[in-house]
């Protein structure tokens, strides 16, 4: 415990007298925070919108009147028939067309629910997935009764979707990206820093020779690591701080959840992290070597995560992966707490997934981690 | 009196791969000796003596540090000897004070111990004035001194120092050598690899070491003796062309 101590002290020294370090630490993150929630925003405006009213009623019409009243839509036309909207959106003039069906109306007085079709030019995947949970915001505030189903725009295979829901939506009623990327990137954040600074940092002892030194004394490997680590475990909870008062002062992100919850999961899921900066600490002789495949592996979790591109909207074989990517774990989490109000119950797979990584990730670099070469 | 044997090598060997960096050296330190380990660049100085520390294991062959088996014990060994690396490994982003006090702490020594410590390196180093001072801001010679030091804090039985006056000055190098005096005769025995050839006579004993095997083994006068020459340079000189 003592030695524990003593090597935590020298660690915290270092860092806080590393001139370099410290701006990476504490300024950067800001900077990313207000920089990429800014530029990284899913929102889309503008959009061409379309539909064809086969029904005629004034529920049809009240429906549509909701679309001109949004400010992300474009009504430009309707059309008469299924072609006309289709080559329209051929030749990119339409966005988005909703079909509102024959007795729409009657079968929603009738049996108290109704469906309407919605054809979405999919080449950005991404604007997609954002117009289609427009749709569905405007169609559901309208009537929880009604089901959109997504139609294949064109005549070649798109996976035809058959009911389109895409949950965070909705407990982010206003549609504010802001209020929905802002998590997403603290947890970047936590995580690239965290990872970059830990795996540096014993890399940095074995280019200068310190951790050779280390090794001929009698400290423990767990004690070694444990003082190593732990410094950036405050660092990590330090910046999930830093990042959620940004989060609250300058976006005014709702924060529903218990904080406490969200402490409670980070503190495991930076086990992870630092689990992995000294695996690839222990594979790596110079802190260059250690950044690149930090880098590597940190932009295929974030790629991977959900924080950019809705997993939904992936692959089958890359759904499988993420299932192995801790940054979906925690994006996962930071919304569902911070935005949804999930509890403890809510998160528990998630939170067993991350403790059950965090397990083996570090029991691999302990594992790895040789005194004696 | 002198008759323990604190190091005890047998056959030793380390390959890497199918080099042979260090092949069947065999030799007995007893405590209290200064054993002067030398021979040229690349001869597997250094790769020998991580072998006697704990931090490589040997390929083949036996030895015993302190009592304790390199191959099993290893974490024995490492209480009992201090180890000043060929490069120079204190904290250069720490004060003078703050590496005592961390060495000290991860050997063990209590808060009081360190203090008292501290004191006593400060004062017979002259370190008063920079005591406050990063590491790294001293001039090589200081640091060495330093470095030497730390490695004794926790009264080690054996020291071993890889070319600890490399690149340092005449005077200081003087200096090293009298505190490697002071330290063997506490008791502490002595492992040192050096180039500098007058050093090889300050040593008790002298082993010679040419691409991997010790070529000469005894005191720095019985091999003079032995090569009929004059100095320990010649001795070396007459070695390495032999081999040749
Ligand atoms: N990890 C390693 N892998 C492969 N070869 C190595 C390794 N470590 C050392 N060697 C080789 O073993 C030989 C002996 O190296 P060593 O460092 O022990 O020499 P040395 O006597 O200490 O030399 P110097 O006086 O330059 O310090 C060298 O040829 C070196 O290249
Ligand atoms: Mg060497």
């Amino acid at each position: 415990m003592k030695t524990i101590a003593y090597i935590v002290q020298k660690e915290f020294k270092q860092i806080f007298r590393n001139k370099g370090m410290l701006p990476i630490i504490f300024i950067l993150p800001i900077l990313q925070l207000v920089i990429l929630s800014n530029a990284a925003t899913y929102e889309v405006k503008n959009i061409k919108f379309a539909y064809i009213d086969s029904d005629h009623t004034s529920t049809s019409r009240e429906l549509v009147e909701k679309f001109n009243a949004s400010t992300y839509f474009n009504v430009l036309a309707d059309f008469d028939s299924h072609d006309q909207a289709s080559s329209a959106m051929l030749a990119g003039d339409v966005d988005v067309i909703l079909e509102i069906p024959n007795n729409f109306e009657r079968h929603l007085l009738k049996e108290k629910k109704a469906s309407l079709s919605l054809i979405i030019n999919a080449i950005d995947g991404a604007a997609a997935g954002v117009e289609s949970g427009y749709v569905n915001q405007i169609v559901q505030n309208y009537n929880q009764n009604i089901k959109t189903e997504l139609m294949d725009a064109s005549q070649k295979a798109v996976q035809p979707v058959s009911i389109v829901s895409i949950p965070s939506f909705w407990y982010n009623v206003t549609l504010d990206y802001k209020t929905f990327m802002v998590p997403g990137i603290l947890v970047l954040l936590v995580t690239m820093i965290t990872l970059f600074l830990s795996g540096m940092n014993i890399v940095r002892e074995k280019e200068i020779g310190t951790l050779e030194q280390m090794n001929v004394t009698p400290i423990r490997k767990s004690q070694f690591i444990i003082g190593k680590l732990f410094p950036f475990w405050i660092i990590g909870m330090g910046l999930l701080t830093i990042g959620l008062i940004l989060a609250k002062v300058i976006f005014n992100i709702p924060m529903v959840g218990s904080l406490l919850l969200l402490y409670g999961y980070t503190s495991i899921y930076i086990l992870v992290v630092l689990g992995m900066g000294l695996f690839i600490s222990n594979f790596t002789d110079t802190q260059q070597q250690a950044m690149f495949i930090s880098w590597f592996f940190v932009v295929i979790f974030i790629l991977m995560s959900g924080l950019f591109t809705p997993i939904e909207s992936m692959p089958k074989w890359a759904q499988i992966i993420t299932e192995f990517n801790p940054v979906k774990y925690f994006v996962e989490i930071v919304r569902m707490v911070l935005l949804k109000g999930s509890g403890p119950l809510d998160i528990l797979p998630q939170v067993l997934k991350t403790l059950l990584y965090a397990i083996v990730m570090n029991g691999l670099a302990v594992w790895s981690y040789k005194k004696v070469s | 009196m002198k008759t323990e044997n604190v190091i005890e090598a047998k056959a030793l060997t380390k390959k890497f791969g199918d080099f042979t960096a260090v092949n069947k050296i065999s030799f007995e330190i007893k405590k209290g000796e200064i054993f002067g380990f030398l021979g040229a660049n690349g001869a597997g100085k250094t790769t020998a003596m991580k072998m006697l520390i704990g931090i490589s294991k040997p390929t083949s062959g036996q030895a015993n540090v302190a009592g304790f088996d390199v191959y099993t014990q290893t974490e024995n060994i490492k209480k009992n000897i201090g180890y000043m690396s060929q490069k120079f490994a204190l904290y250069d982003d720490l004060t003078v004070r703050e590496n005592i006090t961390f060495f000290g702490g991860i050997y063990g020594l209590s808060r009081k111990r360190i203090k008292e410590k501290t004191q006593q390196l400060v004062s017979e180093l002259g370190l008063e004035e920079i005591k406050h001072q990063l590491v790294g801001s001293l001039p090589l010679g200081w640091k060495q001194k330093l470095s030497f030091s730390v490695s004794l804090l926790h009264e080690p039985r054996i020291v071993f120092l890889d070319e600890p006056t490399g690149g340092v000055d005449p005077i200081t190098r003087r200096q090293f050598w009298e505190m490697i005096y002071k330290a063997a005769d506490r008791g502490t025995t002595i492992f040192v690899t050096t180039h500098y050839m007058d050093e090889a006579e300050y040593c008790d004993r002298v082993s010679i070491m040419v691409e991997g095997k010790i070529e000469a083994l005894d005191t720095p006068k019985e091999l003079k003796k032995q090569f009929k020459v004059d100095s320990m340079n010649d001795v070396f000189l007459r070695l390495a062309r032999n081999i040749e």
